[in-house]
């Protein structure tokens, strides 16, 4: 074999076009999660339009309805949901901010993208887990 | 005679895109500043029960606050919503499906939206 030495280490790996097979061994960098959770969060707000609206007009519509829904959002298991949607929201607004600061080029090299990225990760659970602790009633 | 804007790319087609990726962030500024003036609002008025809930979306100009609000988050999902279907979905013909089913669900939900805040 004609490997040179300096190639003994396992070569690194190569993506073109990333085949969906391919996405958990594809490490992104902070700035990629970030931008793949608000499409993910994003896709998670649409599909819960639905829910979302029937919560806000069972909300509004009438004292017995504001009951229905206290009701309702009394199961641990809506709970959960509204945590999860909660978490969506809070990510796609604090990354969709950081997306805004980034347009004006404010922070575009590759240091500050990475801290802000990982602020953006941090901040939105951080404030999920305080929703989540609001939501189940510990304060 | 081809007009070049920058010196690598050739720029074609009505605005490039330009006037979508100026809505979705347009949208996103009007729905964050609601979202953050209500969520501050809530936060701060302690429990508000149903009539202090309902009560607020009594007046007249917040009605037209959420709605505006709403149009927005709309417009923003249609665009998001259609950058996905243009991403995954490649057959022309699924996707115009796709797209077309997205835009009557969410002027649905926009007519919806009227009608839940008009009850109040």
């Amino acid at each position: 074999m004609s490997t040179p030495t300096a190639s003994t280490k396992k070569p690194r790996p190569e993506f073109r076009n990333i085949h969906i097979t391919q996405i958990l061994g594809y490490r992104l960098p902070m700035a990629g999660i970030v931008s793949i959770l608000h499409r993910v969060s994003g896709v998670l707000l649409f599909l819960a339009l639905p829910l979302l609206l029937w919560m806000f007009e069972l909300s509004l519509t009438s004292e017995l309805s504001y009951e229905r829904l206290r009701g309702f959002a009394g199961s641990i298991l809506v709970k959960l949901v509204l945590v999860v949607l909660a978490w969506a929201l809070l990510h796609h607004l604090v990354a969709g901010i950081r997306f805004l600061v980034l347009d004006l080029h404010v922070g575009v090299d590759k240091q500050a993208s990475a801290s802000s990225a990982r602020a953006v990760l941090g901040v939105s659970v951080l404030l999920a887990a305080a929703v989540a602790l609001k939501i189940f009633g510990v304060f | 005679m081809t007009s070049k804007v920058g010196s690598k790319r050739l720029v074609v087609g009505a605005h490039y895109g330009l006037r979508d990726w100026l809505a979705q962030r347009v949208t996103a500024i009007v729905l964050g500043v609601y979202l953050l003036l209500l969520g501050a609002w809530a936060l701060f008025s302690g429990p508000l029960g149903y009539e202090g809930w309902a009560g607020a979306f009594a007046p007249t100009w917040m009605k037209v606050a959420t709605l505006l609000a709403l149009f927005a988050l709309f417009f923003h999902a249609w665009i998001g919503v259609r950058d996905l279907w243009m991403d995954y979905v490649k057959p022309t013909g699924v996707r115009l499906a796709l797209e077309v089913l997205t835009i009557l669900w969410l002027v649905g939900c926009a007519i919806w939206s009227v009608q839940i805040l008009w009850r109040v």
